[in-house]
C-alpha cells in the first residue's frame, strides 16, 4: 500500500449522461405516480358520478326521499337505507364507542402491570385483524341466537317503547349494530389512548398532587384535555361504520323498511349495494350508481368532520407542552 | 513568507488557483438563508496539499461557509449566494455546473458520524460504485481504510454493519468512505466534535497522513487541534452590529503566525479568552 | 401506605367529645364517597373492557372448534360442494385470494412507493404534495365498498366481464393509501445525516434514494406493505361483484372469475347445508391464520434490529 501508485484521479468522475438522465426519469416518475393518485380519486369520483347522471335526471332529490326499491317497476328510494346506515351506525358508535374509550382509559391510566398492558394492546390490534365477513359469519352463529331471548323478554315487558315493539324474528338492527360496534371499537380505543397518553404528565401530576382520586384525576384532567382527540376517533369510527358492509349485509336482514325498533329487519346503503349489484341490471345499476354517490357524500364529509377535528386536537396539545 | 493573498480581506485573486497551488479560491460576498443574512466577506484560498483550518465562536458561519465549497447549502431552502468558488479555475457556481459532479470531486465528511445501514464493506465501496470503479473494489476499499487507520480493527468484520462500530470507528469509516473515491479535496466538518479525546488524537494523525494525498479544509471549534493539525487558519467572526448574526472572516493566515502573533485584535482577543 | 396505627385510633377514640387537634384520617375506607367512587369506576371500567375482548375469545374459539372440524388435506385440495352435496374443499379460493391479492400488490405496491418518495422527498413541502396526501387519506376513509363499486364501472363494464383483475384493481385502491402512507412516514424516518453523506458524496438525488434512503427505510415500507395487504385479504365487499366467484380452479385466466375465501365465506354463512356452512367456518379459519401471519410477519420486520 505504501508504494504510492500513481495518483487515481479516475476514480472519481463526474456523473455521466445517462445518470443524469436516469437522475431527471426517476424523479419525473415520482412525479407522475404522486399525480396519478389525485387522478385516482377524481377518476373514482368521476366514473360513479357519471354512471349515477340517468338515475340523477331521473328520479332527482325523490330519490332520497322515496322508500321503495322494485327493479321492476325501475322504482327507487333509498330513504330506509340511509336511515338505517345512520341508525345502525349511531348505536354501534354509542356501544363500542363507550367500550373503546374505557380501553383506552385502562390502557393509558396505569391500572394494568405493563406487560399485561401490552398484550391487551395487542389483542385490541388482533381485533381489528379480523375480517368482516368473519365477524359476519360469527353474528349469525352466535349473536343473533344469544340476543333472541333477551329480545323476547324486552319485547314482552317493555314492548310499548318504539325499540322494542316488535319480536326479532332473526337478522335485524340489534345483532348487525352489536357486530358493528365491536368493529368500531379498535379504532376508538387505539386513536382515544394515543389522545389520552399525549396528555403531559404534568397535569396529572398536579391533579394528584392536589389530593385527587385517580378517577377524580381522569374525569377532571385527562379527558377534558384528550377530549378534541377522543371525538376525534368517534367521529373517524363513525365514517368506518357509515361503510362498512359485509357484517351488516349478513346481520341487518335487507328489508327495505325502516323502523325504530332494534329487533326489526332493515337495510342500510352499504349492504344495498353488496346484495343489488351482482344481479342488476342496467337501470338498477344506475340506481345503485347514486346511492353509492350518496354514501360517498356521507362518508366524505363525516370524514372531513373527523379530521378536521383531530388536526385541530393535535394543534391544541402542541400548545400545552 | 506570506503572500499577498494571505490576508482575506484585500484577496486579490489567483483566480484561476494555479499560482501558490491554490485549488480551491473561496470569495462568499454575501450569504442568505431565506431572509437570514448568514456569512459575508469571506475570502479564503485552499492550497493544495495543506491543512486548512476555519475556527471562531459557535454560530460564526464558518461551516456554511465550508459547506460552500461543495454545494451542500444547495439542499437547504432559500440558500442564496454572491460571491464565487473556484475550483481549479472552474466557477462551480456557474450556470452550467452539476453539484453533483462537484461533490464528486471534493469530498465530505460530517459533524455527525453518519454510515448508512449497511456493512462496513458496502459503506467503502458506495462510492466506488456510483462511480462506476472499474478496478479492483476489494483493493480499493482495503486501501481506503488502511488510510482511515481502521483497517486492523475491522479487517475480520467487513461484513458487518458500519452502525455496528463505535463512534470513533464510525468517523474513520466515513473517512474512509470519502477518501475511497480520491477526490481531490476533503472537507471535514467538526470531524471531532462527537468523539472522545483518544479518537480525535487518531483523527489528527490521520489528518495529517491524508494531506499528503489530499488538500483538506477542516472547521472546528477546538482552536488547538487547530494549533495542531492546519497549516493555514482562518478566524470567523459573529457580527451582530446590523441586528442579525453575521458570520465575516477577521483574519486568515498561517496557523503560526496568526496564534503566534494576529494581526488583528479581535483575533488575540478571542485566541486568549479560548486559551485561558 | 398503611398510616401508623396511632393515627386512625386517635381519631377513632375522639369521636366521643370534640378533638383538639384533627387528625386527618389516612386510612383508605370504602366509606369515603370520594373512593367509594373512584373503586366503582375502576370496576365498571375493567369490566367494560373484559366485555370488549370477549367477542375476540368467542370469534377465535368458534374459529378453532368449527373450523377445526373440517381442517384436513381434501379441505386444501378441493372444489367447494354443491349444494346438497357432501365432502369438497375449498382450494380454489386459497389459491383465487393469492392470486388477487398479490395482483392488487402488484398494482399498488410499486405505485404508492413512487409515490411516497414523492411527498418526502422530491415534492416535500410543495402544494402538489399537499393535495396529494389528502387525496391519500380521502381514499383511506374512503367505504371499500365504493371501491368495489368503481372497479365495476371501470373495469366490469368496459370488459363487459366479472374478472380477477377488476378484483385485484378494487382491492388495490384500498392497499394503495395505506402503503404510500407508512412508506412515507419511514422514508421520512431515515436519519437526514445518511442522505447527506451520500449527496455529499456526489450521489444524484435518485442515487441516494435508491441506495441508501429506500434500504434503510425498506422494512419499515415492508411493515405496512404487508398490514395492507392482510388488511385486503380479509376484504369481501369490493370483490362481490369484480371478482365474483367461480367453482372451478384458477388456471391463469386472469380475465375471468375467480374465487376468493372472503365471498366464499359470505356465500356459504347463508346456506342451508350444514356441509357449506361448515365449510364457511373452515375457510373463516384458514383466512384469519393467513391474515394474521402475515400481520405479525410484518409487525415482526421492523421489530427486528438492523441486518447485515
Amino acid at each position: 500500500m505504501s508504494s504510492a501508485p500513481p495518483r487515481a484521479v479516475t476514480i472519481s468522475r463526474p456523473p455521466s449522461a445517462r445518470e443524469i438522465f436516469v437522475n431527471r426519469a426517476f424523479r419525473g416518475l415520482t412525479h407522475v405516480f404522486a399525480w396519478a393518485t389525485i387522478v385516482l380519486l377524481a377518476y373514482i369520483l368521476f366514473e360513479i358520478g357519471s354512471l349515477a347522471v340517468p338515475a340523477m335526471n331521473e328520479y332527482g332529490a325523490d330519490f332520497v326521499t322515496g322508500t321503495t326499491w322494485d327493479a321492476n317497476r325501475e322504482e327507487f328510494g333509498v330513504l330506509p337505507e340511509i336511515m338505517g346506515t345512520l341508525y345502525t351506525s349511531l348505536i354501534a358508535l354509542v356501544i363500542g364507542g363507550a367500550l373503546g374509550v374505557a380501553v383506552a382509559i385502562v390502557l393509558s391510566q396505569g391500572f394494568l402491570p405493563p406487560v399485561l398492558e401490552h398484550l391487551m394492546k395487542n389483542i385490541v390490534e388482533l381485533l381489528a385483524a379480523i375480517p368482516s365477513v368473519v365477524y359476519g359469519l360469527w353474528g349469525i352463529f352466535v349473536v343473533i341466537p344469544t340476543v333472541r331471548g333477551p329480545a323476547e323478554w324486552l319485547h314482552e315487558h317493555l314492548g310499548f317503547l318504539p325499540f322494542f315493539d316488535t319480536r326479532l324474528s332473526g337478522p335485524g338492527i340489534l345483532p348487525a349494530s352489536l357486530v358493528l360496534s365491536i368493529m368500531v371499537l379498535p379504532t376508538v380505543a387505539a386513536i382515544s389512548r394515543e389522545a389520552m397518553v399525549a396528555v403531559p404528565h404534568k397535569l396529572r401530576e398536579a391533579a394528584f398532587g392536589l389530593g385527587a382520586t385517580r378517577w377524580e384525576t381522569i374525569l377532571g384532567v385527562v379527558l377534558p384535555t384528550a377530549s378534541a382527540g377522543i371525538f376525534g376517533a368517534v367521529v373517524l369510527a363513525f365514517g368506518r361504520a357509515l361503510g362498512e358492509t359485509m357484517a351488516l349485509a349478513m346481520l341487518v336482514g335487507n328489508a327495505n323498511v325502516f323502523g325504530w325498533s332494534l329487533f326489526s329487519p332493515g337495510n342500510t346503503l352499504a349492504s344495498l349495494l353488496a346484495n343489488h349489484f351482482p344481479e342488476a341490471g342496467r337501470v338498477e345499476v344506475g340506481a345503485l350508481m347514486y346511492a353509492a354517490l350518496v354514501l360517498t357524500a356521507i362518508t366524505l364529509i363525516v370524514n372531513v368532520i373527523g379530521s378536521l377535528i383531530m388536526i385541530r386536537a393535535s394543534s391544541k396539545m402542541q400548545g400545552l407542552r | 513568507m506570506v503572500s499577498a493573498t494571505a490576508t482575506a480581506t484585500n484577496g486579490n485573486g489567483h483566480e484561476n488557483g494555479v499560482g501558490d497551488g491554490v485549488v480551491i479560491d473561496c470569495r462568499i460576498e454575501n450569504l442568505y438563508y431565506g431572509d437570514f443574512h448568514a456569512v459575508r466577506d469571506t475570502h479564503v484560498p485552499i492550497r493544495k496539499g495543506t491543512i486548512t483550518a476555519f475556527i471562531g465562536p459557535s454560530g460564526c458561519g464558518k461551516s456554511t461557509a465550508l459547506r460552500c465549497v461543495n454545494r451542500m447549502n444547495d439542499l437547504v431552502r432559500g440558500f442564496r449566494f454572491s460571491g464565487h468558488v473556484h475550483f481549479r479555475g472552474q466557477d462551480i457556481y456557474g450556470r452550467s455546473i452539476d453539484p453533483v459532479a462537484v461533490r464528486r470531486s471534493i469530498g465530505m465528511v460530517f459533524q455527525q458520524p453518519n454510515p448508512f445501514a449497511m456493512s462496513i464493506y458496502r459503506n467503502v465501496a458506495f462510492g466506488l460504485r456510483l462511480n462506476r470503479f472499474k478496478g479492483d473494489v476489494d483493493e480499493q476499499v482495503e486501501r481506503a481504510l488502511r488510510g482511515a487507520a481502521l483497517w486492523d480493527e475491522v479487517k475480520d468484520k467487513l461484513s458487518a454493519s458500519g452502525l455496528s462500530l463505535s463512534g470513533g470507528q464510525q468517523q474513520r469509516l466515513c473517512i474512509a468512505r470519502a477518501i475511497a473515491t480520491e477526490p481531490e479535496v476533503l472537507l471535514m466538518d467538526e470531524p471531532c466534535s462527537a468523539l472522545d479525546p483518544i479518537a480525535t488524537r487518531r483523527i489528527e494523525e490521520l489528518m495529517l497522513e491524508l494531506k499528503e494525498r489530499f488538500t483538506i479544509a477542516i472547521v472546528t471549534h477546538n482552536l488547538q487541534q487547530a494549533a495542531r493539525v492546519a497549516d493555514w487558519t482562518g478566524f470567523m467572526m459573529v457580527d451582530t452590529s446590523r441586528g442579525g448574526r453575521t458570520g465575516y472572516l477577521v483574519e486568515f493566515e498561517e496557523t503560526k503566525k496568526l496564534f503566534d502573533e494576529p494581526a488583528e485584535d479581535l483575533t488575540r482577543e478571542y485566541l486568549q479568552g479560548e486559551f485561558s | 401506605m398503611i398510616p401508623p396505627e396511632g393515627i386512625g385510633a386517635a381519631r377513632r377514640g375522639a369521636t366521643g367529645d370534640p378533638p383538639r387537634i384533627d387528625v386527618p384520617d389516612l386510612e383508605r375506607s370504602l366509606k369515603n364517597v370520594r373512593t367509594l367512587f373512584s373503586a366503582l369506576m375502576s370496576v365498571v371500567t375493567v369490566t367494560a373492557s373484559v366485555v370488549a375482548l370477549y367477542p375476540l375469545f368467542s370469534v377465535l374459539y368458534l374459529l378453532i372448534v368449527r373450523g377445526g372440524r373440517r381442517l384436513g388435506l381434501s379441505l386444501f385440495t378441493e372444489l367447494p360442494p354443491g349444494a346438497g352435496m357432501i365432502g369438497g374443499g375449498i382450494g380454489n379460493a386459497i389459491v383465487g385470494t393469492l392470486v388477487t391479492v398479490g395482483l392488487a400488490a402488484v398494482l399498488a405496491v410499486p405505485f404508492g412507493i413512487l409515490a411516497a418518495i414523492y411527498l418526502a422527498e422530491y415534492g416535500d413541502g410543495s402544494r402538489v404534495a399537499g393535495v396529494v396526501r389528502f387525496s391519500a387519506k380521502v381514499l383511506t376513509g374512503m367505504p371499500s365498498i365504493l371501491t368495489g363499486v368503481f372497479a365495476y364501472a371501470a373495469v366490469v363494464v368496459v370488459t363487459g366481464s366479472f374478472s380477477a383483475v377488476a378484483g385485484a384493481v378494487a382491492l388495490s385502491i384500498l392497499v394503495l393509501p395505506i402503503v404510500m402512507l407508512t412508506a412515507e412516514e419511514a422514508i421520512r424516518m431515515v436519519p437526514h445525516k445518511m442522505k447527506e453523506a451520500a449527496i455529499g458524496m456526489g450521489a444524484t438525488d435518485t442515487q441516494t434514494t435508491l441506495r441508501v434512503t429506500l434500504p434503510t427505510a425498506m422494512p419499515a415500507i415492508l411493515t405496512g406493505v404487508m398490514l395492507s395487504l392482510s388488511r385486503a385479504m380479509g376484504e369481501t365487499a369490493p370483490l362481490l361483484f369484480t371478482a365474483l366467484f367461480s367453482d372451478f380452479w384458477f388456471e391463469g385466466g386472469l380475465g375471468e372469475p375467480i374465487a376468493t375465501l372472503a365471498v366464499l365465506i359470505y356465500n356459504f354463512s347463508g346456506s342451508p347445508f350444514d356441509n357449506q356452512i361448515d365449510l364457511a367456518w373452515a375457510a373463516s379459519l384458514v383466512l384469519v391464520a393467513i391474515v394474521l401471519v402475515i400481520n405479525l410477519a410484518g409487525q415482526a420486520l421492523t421489530k427486528r434490529p438492523e441486518r447485515r
